[in-house]
């Protein structure tokens, strides 16, 4: 079974993405969870998972809405580009002090929509709203033979 | 969630005096902010640490609220501590709304709950940012490559304070169960039970983590601060106390408006706490406060482990913070295992409140230092006005008192060395920039 993990902050504006993308896919049933980032956090959230989808905010520099992904079991993350990195041991920190110490869960997909407003409100931007809605489509016809 | 943007730190080269070493932006700590530093003829002359969050403005934003509300809304200001703010804004609410939680299970799963962040903050800041400083590592990945059991010990208590929260608290991030009154839900008799057996492994740990500490090399820094912290008569306090220094202080929480408050300086979107009189303006809140004044408070345990760990019963050395968090992890353990072996269910979740008008004051240890709350309401328990002094925002003369003896004492260190020795005085401090913006770059400048 499928496990999300929703990073961020829904009162800063677009760091919220995750968040939202979470519970539009627990809504459709599949187990899915929240987190502020903080990166031992995660590999909590994920243990004894077979697949994990984290969901975050990103800023790459890229235009805003753009889908970042990842397939973290193959690639060494890029540091940086995650918003939610509480205390600088964020999302990618989490992800590869688990792959140093063999924490990793089985199969781990990182998908990162870059965001554009990170202040006070609840509101995300636009391109950012649309692209998490795309995200959650997506998302529920890949994950519709692991539920 | 505050935003910690990486961004990498950049020195100036020595082009003509003075000199100058510029952090654009701290890592491993909780925010964003800068520090400054200008060194001329061997003499630091001016530090700024520099908080360049945008205020939050959360006093501003619960005017006009029911009472019941600023428990969640405040809790918001941080990832890392917000059963500090729950359990302030409560405290202050029940205060002004004359109930008290009465002695027993509420009073006793608050404490635990509060247990369970200390253990998971001060493991994190220790392992994951503060350690790598002493360990010479750039990281909590690169102690992973060469230390692995150290990073998993640090997890494993992690996850143990994750499971208070959740099991107390009804999740480990932003926690939902907590109210004005007590909880919307008491855990069962086995669920608390359940913690028993981790939470015994856990005081093992915590042993194992203070001996671990005590082998590292400690910079030599030391000086005569003013501690304010909480103090119980009974335990060690968490979350609740008078407010006390070691001047002769020694105030309930109305009072402590009179003698401290805070300065807006330009440098910094942040206020700064200050102590009125003789001996501030400068204070210092946290660990090494806490455990200077209620050393007396600590189990039988922790004072054997602080003895063979070589530590005094007053440390004046900021570096030697690690320590005591070590020491205090220890403490929560011991103390959420005795209140959960002790725990039976409530007859209710929380004491009824009825809304009224009043004022009422709430102060707590966050694990950075106390965090003072202060609500007015009218008669139908709408907030009127609030206040709320995060323990960084009190915490940041000390850093920059700290910061100017360092660089002064360290000027024969390259720029490279000097701008982690900065940073690591930074961490000592485990400032969390998000709750204080209510922090950092680096810039040296000397000749």
């Amino acid at each position: 079974m499928v496990l999300v993990i929703g990073v961020g902050n829904e009162y800063r504006e677009d760091d919220g993405v995750g968040v939202w993308v979470a519970r539009r896919l627990a809504a459709h049933g599949l187990r899915a969870v929240e987190r502020s980032g903080e990166g031992a956090g995660l590999i909590d959230a994920w243990s004894g998972a077979a697949r994990v989808i984290v969901v975050d905010a990103a800023t790459a520099g890229a235009a805003p809405g753009t889908l970042h992904r990842f397939d973290a079991t193959r690639t060494v993350l890029p540091r940086g580009v995650f918003r939610c990195s509480s205390h600088d041991f964020g999302v990618a920190e989490g992800i590869e002090t688990a792959r140093v110490l063999g924490r990793l869960p089985p199969a781990l997909e990182l998908y990162a929509i870059e965001g554009a407003r990170f202040g006070h409100g609840t509101e995300m931007t636009p391109a950012v709203a649309a692209a998490a809605g795309r995200l959650v489509d997506d998302l529920l016809s890949v994950t519709e033979g692991w539920r | 969630m505050s935003a910690l943007e990486t961004a990498a730190a950049s020195i100036s080269p020595n082009p003509s005096p003075p000199r100058i070493i510029k952090v654009d932006a701290l890592a491993r700590v909780e925010g964003e902010g800068a520090l400054y530093v200008r060194v001329r003829d061997r003499q630091v002359q001016d530090i700024k640490f520099r908080i360049y969050e945008p205020p939050r403005f959360f006093e501003g934003l619960l005017k006009g609220r029911p009472f019941s509300d600023a428990p969640d809304i405040t809790a918001r200001i941080c990832g890392i501590c917000p059963i500090a703010y729950l359990t302030g804004a409560s405290q202050a609410m029940e205060m002004a709304l004359g109930v008290t939680l009465p002695p027993g299970p509420l009073h006793d799963l608050r404490r635990m709950v509060y247990c369970g962040e200390w253990i998971q903050s001060h493991v994190l800041h220790a392992y994951m940012l503060h350690a790598p400083d002493f360990l010479g590592m750039a990281d909590a990945i690169e102690i992973a490559r060469a230390h692995p059991g150290v990073v998993e010990r640090g997890l494993r208590m992690k996850q143990l304070g994750n499971r208070l929260l959740e099991v107390i608290g009804g999740r480990a991030c932003h926690p939902v169960n907590l109210k004005v009154g007590g909880f919307y839900r008491a855990p069962t008799v086995a669920e608390i039970r359940a913690l028993i057996a981790p939470l015994e492994r856990a005081v093992e740990d915590a042993l194992e983590t203070i001996r671990l500490f005590a082998s590292f090399d400690f910079p030599n820094y030391e000086d005569d601060y003013t501690f304010v912290a909480l103090k119980h008569p009974e335990v060690y306090a968490i979350e609740e106390g008078r407010i006390v220094n070691n001047r002769g202080l020694d105030l309930e929480l109305a009072e402590f408006e009179r003698h401290y408050g805070e300065d807006h300086v330009a440098h910094s979107t942040a206020l700064q706490g200050v102590l009125y009189g003789d001996h501030g303006p400068a204070y210092l809140v946290g660990p090494l406060a806490r455990y200077a004044l209620s050393y007396d408070q600590l189990t039988p345990l922790c004072h054997q482990a602080a003895r063979e760990a070589g530590m005094a019963p007053v440390e004046r050395n900021p570096f030697r913070s690690l320590l005591v968090r070590g020491i205090e992890t220890l403490y929560a353990c011991e103390e959420a295992l005795r209140l959960a072996k002790g725990y039976e269910e409530p007859d209710r979740p929380a004491v009824p409140v009825t809304p009224r008008a009043g004022r009422g004051f709430g102060c707590t240890e966050a694990p950075r230092g106390i965090c003072y709350h202060r609500y007015d309401l009218d008669d139908e328990g709408r907030i009127l006005s609030a206040r709320i002094m995060s323990p960084t925002a009190q915490n940041q003369k000390i850093i920059e008192a700290d910061l100017k003896g360092v660089v002064q004492r360290n000027l024969d260190l390259d720029d490279e060395a000097l701008k982690w020795r900065c940073e690591q005085t930074i961490r000592n401090y485990d400032p969390c920039i998000s709750c204080s913006t209510h922090v950092l770059t680096l810039t040296v400048d000397r000749d």
